[in-house]
């Protein structure tokens, strides 16, 4: 495909770049910060949804107990939106941009709707693939933060580290998603 | 400075993913069909390869091992690996790629991100009533590592040296890489 790297020049820079994020600051994870933005949003109607609280660790707390957990790690995220993972994210996305407009590979008109695999099993039907993804994507972070972690922070910065979580963790992903994408999508 | 770095890493990191291909949902969904497993190659390669410096590079102290952060174990993982292994096998995005897709215009990957919030928030709703749980039981001691490498995590096997093992490890999955098939 035009512009994408082969397995083993792609394989490089991905592993460079979750190397270089530990060796300077702390393992690449994802999914923990669509949990940052829902709460920053909450906060934007909510008087009390994060407080300070000297008595906590963090300096912040929440009624929600999710938001609240670790003294308080998510509602102080959730309080100061400028800090190292969520801006990290939106630096992902413009790399991600930076990269399709440097000659990397680029999505076609109809791609961008449904990948070919998808038109080719179920035809051209945008809003079809549009309602299904979302209730993917409700499974996928639900999923995610029951985990503790995603592809990244769980499969790739976890089994770098060896970390017994990280194996689990695959381990659960591709024996689910293996033979759903075979059953969805059959072998053909 | 670490706002600098979140900029300079997080840059690199979605670079990284488009140019491999991450982003191109046909990619994932043919990796997990195992029709086309250039994705497979290129992650194993990452980890193996990541993993190795890694180990090899704070044994020399030249990277910090209190930066080494692992995440627990416990039976939610597994579980919660299956339901994200579903959404992903169907839609062909995970969370990080399915952020970096917007930057190739997908719309559908819009409906993803939503998807995505709308299920964090259902998640942080429900968190409360299942804490304290059996889906929080820790499995073999929750934060452990297989290889030793940082003071923080215990070893699950402590008698072999941490770079040795994780050096093993890592080769292996470069190998598997490089001997696994293009197309299927």
């Amino acid at each position: 495909m035009n512009g994408q790297l082969n397995w083993f020049k792609g394989g490089l820079l991905l592993g460079a770049a979750f190397l270089l994020a530990v060796a300077f600051v702390k393992p690449i994870g994802v999914s923990t910060q669509f949990v940052i933005a829902d709460g920053i949003v909450w906060n934007l109607f909510s008087d009390d949804i994060v407080r300070e609280d000297p008595a906590s660790k963090t300096g912040y707390a929440s009624p929600n107990s999710y938001l609240n957990k670790s003294g308080g790690k998510y509602a102080k995220n959730v309080a100061n939106p400028v800090n190292y993972s969520f801006i990290f994210i939106i630096a992902m996305v413009a790399g991600a941009l930076l990269s399709s407009r440097l000659g990397g590979p680029r999505a076609g008109v109809p791609d961008r709707s449904a990948p070919e695999v998808w038109r080719q099993r179920f035809g051209d039907r945008p809003g079809l693939r549009y309602a299904t993804v979302f209730f993917a994507g409700i499974l996928v972070l639900f999923g995610a933060r029951l985990a503790g972690g995603c592809t990244s922070g769980h499969m790739m910065s976890g089994m770098m580290q060896t970390s017994l979580s990280g194996y689990l963790f695959a381990a659960g992903a591709f024996a689910a998603a293996i033979p759903a994408a075979v059953l969805v999508y059959t072998r053909k | 400075m670490t706002i600098v770095l979140a900029i300079i890493l997080g840059l690199f990191f979605g670079f990284a993913l488009q140019r491999v291909g991450a982003t191109n949902p046909q990619n994932i969904i043919n990796m997990l069909r195992l029709k086309d497993l250039h994705l497979m190659k290129a992650i194993l390669f990452a980890i193996g390869f990541s993993s190795t410096l890694l180990f090899l590079l704070a044994g020399l102290g030249i990277i910090d091992a209190g930066h080494f952060s692992v995440k627990s174990a416990y039976t939610g993982v597994i579980l919660g690996g299956a339901l994200l292994g579903l959404g992903f096998a169907v839609a062909g995005y995970c969370p990080g790629t399915g952020l970096a897709a917007l930057a190739d215009g997908r719309k559908d990957a819009l409906f993803f991100v939503g998807g995505g919030l709308l299920g964090a928030l259902l998640y942080t709703l429900v968190y409360g009533s299942i804490k304290g749980s059996w889906l929080f039981d820790k499995i073999a001691g929750g934060k452990v590592m297989l290889a030793a490498g940082a003071d923080k995590y215990q070893a699950l096997v402590p008698a072999v040296p941490g770079v040795l093992l994780a050096g093993v490890i890592g080769v292996a999955f470069m190998v598997l890489a490089w001997k696994l098939p293009d197309k299927a």
